[in-house]
């Protein structure tokens, strides 16, 4: 029996950590970034971005003033039973108290076309739930912000297409406005499933840790093909010109229809926030 | 970032706002103004009126940007520059009027570089998602026009040593195409249609 007072003070707590903790993996590899750029402004500006994850650590603070919408992956065991509170209402308490406690900004609007007026605590969270074997609880808060969503892309390509399409609808997405979403970016890729899904892998990809490929080696290959021809871009740290344009792209894939293959791509800044607890 | 940075003082003369060149690095000090979407779409309905801007124009420097509530013992919450692009369409009639520096990320649109040529005015890139840093170098923030929009209102931001990359200079120099062009390496794959 898990109570829902236990998922919103995890909920709390992992969005605070996530705005203002950068993931380890993403810090070790600004700093590669860093001895790799062969830009001397490249070099200047991925400097300037460890310093101020290193500063927002220290002192407590978000890292970036964009703090997110409250993006939620939520692993939960089949044989969990909930009391207290309805859960997505626990969820969204948990939200708020990070928000506001956190003195985090709220970036939320109730109605995206007419008043656009601000929730006031970055509520409702946005969350994606599945269901796995077990007991237990796995959360990970992932806020996203808007830069790098404004330069994302889904496109419904033919099976066709092939490995081509999906390199060639990658790099336009990177080319267009990579450098409006602050690069050096992290680059998800999702190809498959279909029109909600796809964009829903690239996410998802967006939360393994940097470095690590895709266990097939044909997107394993893939990642390393679409991470070099993205740095080839020329965009650069801050978009100003260098050869480190992404950190790392990472593909995830699913069966797809027959008579189609949807890509999406998500893209992230450097600072790729995302912290995980279990209960 | 300090090191090798040129000073410059806000409100920018036409004379400083002409010599800077696109590349290089600026720290920037002195009183600078906060507008967004909001602020810019209430200052474009106000001049469509025949109403005058909320401040003076002439040597302005605008800074799209906006802070994190401030935690307990700071001066300001964490504030970075959010994409300059949204605010485009209305950015050419500012120019107009005497706006000399924008502050922003990312790459801005031939009508506001060809607009930023007639006015002699330059575009710095903040680095974005620096928020923690930027931070350090705003001393003081005062709210000036439209209180109703809450976050989106227009402030006066205290700056010293700000640091800045001139992005788009005022002959129009554009570091995001000639930056981008000494690093593209093969084929250009940005002109095939998909």
């Amino acid at each position: 029996m898990i109570h829902t007072n236990q998922v919103r003070n995890l909920v709390e707590v992992l969005f605070r950590r996530a705005a203002v903790e950068l993931p380890d993996d993403v810090e070790s590899a600004l700093l590669k970034a860093g001895d790799a750029e062969k830009a001397e402004m490249g070099r200047a500006i991925l400097g300037e971005l460890v310093q101020n994850e290193r500063i927002a650590r220290r002192e407590g603070i978000p890292i970036c003033q964009d703090c997110g919408l409250a993006v939620l992956f939520m692993e939960v065991g089949q044989e969990v039973c909930f009391e207290g509170p309805g859960l997505m209402s626990a969820i969204d308490e948990g939200v708020r108290r990070a928000y506001v406690r956190g003195f985090l900004r709220k970036m939320s609007v109730q109605d995206p076309l007419y008043e656009r007026k601000n929730t006031g605590d970055n509520t409702p969270a946005i969350v994606h739930l599945t269901t796995v074997p077990g007991a237990g609880l796995k959360l990970i808060a992932a806020p996203k912000g808007m830069g790098s969503e404004n330069a994302s892309s889904l496109s419904m390509l033919r099976p066709g297409d092939g490995e081509e399409g999906v390199v060639r609808s990658v790099l336009q997405t990177v080319d267009r406005l990579g450098a409006n979403a602050c690069p050096p970016l992290v680059v998800g890729v999702g190809i498959g499933a279909n029109f909600e899904r796809a964009p829903l892998l690239a996410k998802r990809a967006l939360l393994r840790p940097l470095g690590s490929r895709n266990p097939d080696l044909r997107y394993a290959d893939l990642e390393l093909r679409l991470l070099r021809q993205i740095n080839d871009l020329g965009i650069g740290p801050a978009g100003y010109g260098g050869t480190v344009t992404a950190l790392d792209v990472h593909v995830e894939f699913a069966p797809t229809h027959l008579a189609g293959m949807p890509v999406a791509v998500n893209l992230c800044c450097h600072a790729c926030r995302h912290a995980e607890g279990r209960i | 970032m300090k090191e090798g940075c040129i000073k410059v003082h806000a409100p920018l003369s036409a004379e400083v706002a002409r010599s800077l060149a696109c590349g290089q690095r600026v720290c920037l000090s002195g009183t600078i103004l906060i507008a967004r979407d909001a602020a810019h779409r209430r200052m474009a309905e106000e001049l469509s009126r025949g109403e005058s801007l909320p401040f003076d124009p002439v040597g302005a420097v605008l800074f799209y940007g906006g802070p994190a509530p401030t935690p307990p013992g700071h001066a300001i919450g964490p504030i970075g520059p959010t994409t300059s692009a949204r605010m485009d369409p209305y950015t050419p009639v500012l120019l107009r009027l005497g706006i000399r520096g924008m502050i922003g990320k990312g790459k801005r649109s031939p009508e506001v570089v060809a607009a930023m040529r007639e006015a002699g005015a330059v575009y710095f890139g903040a680095t974005g998602g620096a928020a923690a840093l930027l931070a350090r170098s705003v001393k003081a923030v005062v709210t000036l026009a439209y209180e109703d929009l809450g976050t989106d209102a227009v402030c006066l931001l205290e700056v010293v040593d700000f640091p800045l990359v001139v992005a788009v200079d005022a002959r129009g120099n554009d570091l995001y195409e000639q930056g981008r062009a000494k690093y593209i390496n093969g084929p250009d794959q940005t002109a095939k249609e998909l």
